[in-house]
């Protein structure tokens, strides 16, 4: 088999294996719950017939390893149980499943980071080859300097100082990002501007950064002295004989940033209100509903996890030692 | 080892066997570092330097306490109250100084918890390379593969958000991370003849750890301490900005800005109280980028590489 197809393969492999770790620490860490489940959500008043039987629902009179399986097979079909929100001492479940609260809000969140991405990872590119191309001018200085201090600041600076400017002294955008399905998609882009463009700043800092420092880092090879040699123009250089060696280490920043993305949206979306996953969750971890923080935990690891692999995959497909073996 | 030029007037042996070296002291060759360190070096030294004084004598620079109730709720800024009152009557300049040593302190434990788990086990896989280090670097890989946001939002809801919680949720996690430079770091070094020399003068191992090999991963270490620190406090904010890290009534920056956002919207009616709630966002930024000029200035002057 050609040598990159056994890499890749051994790297998908190990995602795979690391995924399913995670979900088992992630679902063994509810175990780890002091007291008793059924008591603690139904509340002290109710009677011993309805924990019982909320014990059975949960399945907490079988084994561990059998429920884990059970929990995983359901969760891959998209079925991560019912919430505990609703439930009540008397018995009553209103209680809704987890797939319902978390699908739409996963699809808004989704689509906050995708709108995000579109933005960032060009912008990015272009501010990282224009301050390699004019390093050390005052430019790249400025640039520099500014990405180097979003970089140091919370998400939240980031986003009140973006309200403060630009949704309450000069009322151009709301600070509140509602959404819902019924939202047309020219209404939708005009309130996530706020919050799209503070998960921009943060993550552009960090991938300008990276691709200025790939090429520059490029710009002492002996080819590049060769081109130089040749008389090539400056901006030649950068994007005909650097750029082309540097997508690797750029690819991996970006895949890097977009599972950064992911994490960095919770902040954002209880910021401005934004009905997606991740506040889903903060409000799940307040009045611990179990069930949805897991399958919010599983999400947010499982993207984080794939992206990464994407990230690793793009790493050694363009890696020509490896592409031609000797 | 400072070096002197030979008498004027030509060589002399004589003189140059008679001149004495001296080693400088600490204390000189501090002074000479610092003298050569860069203007963005000095300004993080100057700004850490002021949050532990304020940190330390909290209770003295407060002008009131941590948890005094004041009758009127978001009082505007003026002399009685610096920066105005909270949504519950509480001074904010008094909060934000109680928050420094809050939240700071916390920070501070955490990290050096998180150092103390990841940097000893970190050296214990480096010296016992084999099926424990297999075990601990699996693990880690495993607890590293989590965004670490996400899991600690996940532990705190099943421990529940108490400041012990946090601090050993956000430790074990982080020390992943110091684990991972530990181990790479002491590597190099265990390989090392002296450290081997050691052994087989029958030393401890826990002699050899910190007699021969911590002294000698000293420089990355410290670097990273201080990035570990600028991340941790980040977190520990981010999660009390949350609503789920330090809980009220301890004074914390992270939920200072939470509980006083509402103040935002009303920027054109009261341009100053609208600033309160960025008074201690601006306080976590200042801290971390002042850190991360200090990491900066320290990697530069022990690696000796240079941009470009």
């Amino acid at each position: 088999m050609h040598p990159v197809l056994t890499t890749v393969l051994k790297r998908v492999g190990l995602g795979v294996v690391t995924l399913i770790m995670v979900s088992a620490i992630i679902f063994s860490s509810v175990s780890l719950l002091p007291g008793d489940f059924g008591e603690s959500v139904l509340g002290q008043a109710a009677t011993e017939e309805t924990v019982a039987a909320f014990r059975r629902e949960l399945g907490l009179d079988e084994p561990a390893i059998k429920r884990y399986f059970n929990w995983l097979g359901a969760a891959v079909k998209g079925d991560f149980g019912t919430s505990f929100s609703g439930r009540s001492a008397s018995g009553v479940d209103r209680s809704r499943s987890v797939a319902s609260l978390v699908g739409p809000r996963l699809y808004n969140t989704l689509f906050l980071a995708g709108i995000t991405a579109l933005v960032a990872v060009p912008l990015a590119l272009i501010l990282g080859l224009t301050a390699a191309l004019y390093r050390n001018s005052f430019y790249d200085r400025s640039v520099n300097a500014v990405t180097l201090t979003t970089i140091a600041t919370p998400e939240f600076f980031v986003a009140y100082i973006l309200i403060l400017l630009l949704s309450s002294l000069w009322p151009i955008f709301p600070s509140l990002a509602n959404i819902d399905a019924s939202t047309p998609l020219g209404e939708r882009l005009y309130r996530i501007t706020l919050p799209a463009l503070t998960l921009t700043l943060v993550i552009v800092a960090h991938m300008m950064r990276m691709t200025r420092a790939a090429i520059i880092n490029l710009l002492a090879s002996p080819y590049i002295e060769m081109a130089r040699l040749k008389g090539a123009s400056r901006s030649e250089i950068i994007l005909k004989h650097a750029l082309p060696n540097a997508w690797a280490p750029i690819a991996t920043v970006i895949a890097f940033n977009l599972a950064f993305l992911v994490v960095g949206v919770v902040v954002v979306e209880v910021v401005f209100v934004y009905p997606g996953i991740g506040q889903l969750m903060v409000d799940a971890v307040t009045t611990r509903d179990i069930p949805v923080v897991q399958a919010c935990a599983l999400i947010f690891a499982a993207t984080y996890i794939i992206l990464n692999l994407i990230a690793d995959i793009i790493g050694i497909v363009s890696n020509p030692r490896l592409l031609h073996p000797r | 080892m400072s070096e002197q030029e030979p008498s004027a007037g030509g060589y002399s042996a004589a003189a140059e066997v008679a001149f004495k070296r001296t080693r400088r002291s600490r204390f000189e060759r501090l002074r000479i570092e610092l003298g050569k360190a860069s203007f963005s070096a000095w300004f993080g030294m100057l700004v850490v330097f002021c949050y532990m004084v304020v940190a330390l004598l909290a209770p003295f620079l407060a002008p009131y306490g941590e948890a005094e109730i004041f009758p009127t709720p978001f009082a505007p800024w003026g002399d009685e109250h610096r920066f105005g009152t909270d949504q519950i009557g509480r001074d904010i300049l008094s909060r934000l100084i109680y928050g420094a040593r809050n939240t700071m302190g916390i920070a501070l434990v955490t990290t050096l918890l998180s150092f103390l788990i990841g940097g000893t086990l970190g050296l214990i896989a480096a010296i016992n390379r084999g099926w424990i280090d297999q075990i601990f670097s699996r693990f880690v890989d495993v607890l590293m593969a989590i965004p670490s946001l996400i899991f600690a939002l996940m532990l705190l809801s099943i421990f529940g958000s108490t400041i012990a919680s946090l601090i050993i949720i956000i430790a074990i996690l982080d020390s992943t991370r110091v684990f991972r430079l530990t181990r790479s770091v002491a590597i190099n070094v265990v390989v090392m003849d002296y450290v081997e020399a050691a052994r087989l003068r029958g030393e401890k191992i826990g002699w050899v750890m910190r007699r021969e090999i911590l002294p000698n991963i000293m420089p990355p270490m410290i670097a990273e301490f201080g990035l570990r620190f600028s991340f941790v406090f980040l977190t520990i904010a981010a999660l009390s900005f949350l609503g789920v890290g330090i809980q009220p009534p301890t004074a914390d920056w992270g939920s200072m800005v939470r509980e006083n956002a509402s103040l935002i919207q009303f920027a054109k009616y009261d341009f100053k109280s609208a600033l309160t709630p960025l008074l201690p966002a601006a306080a976590i930024a200042l801290l971390t980028v002042a850190v991360n000029f200090i990491v900066d200035w320290f990697l530069h002057r022990s690696s000796g590489l240079h941009d470009e």
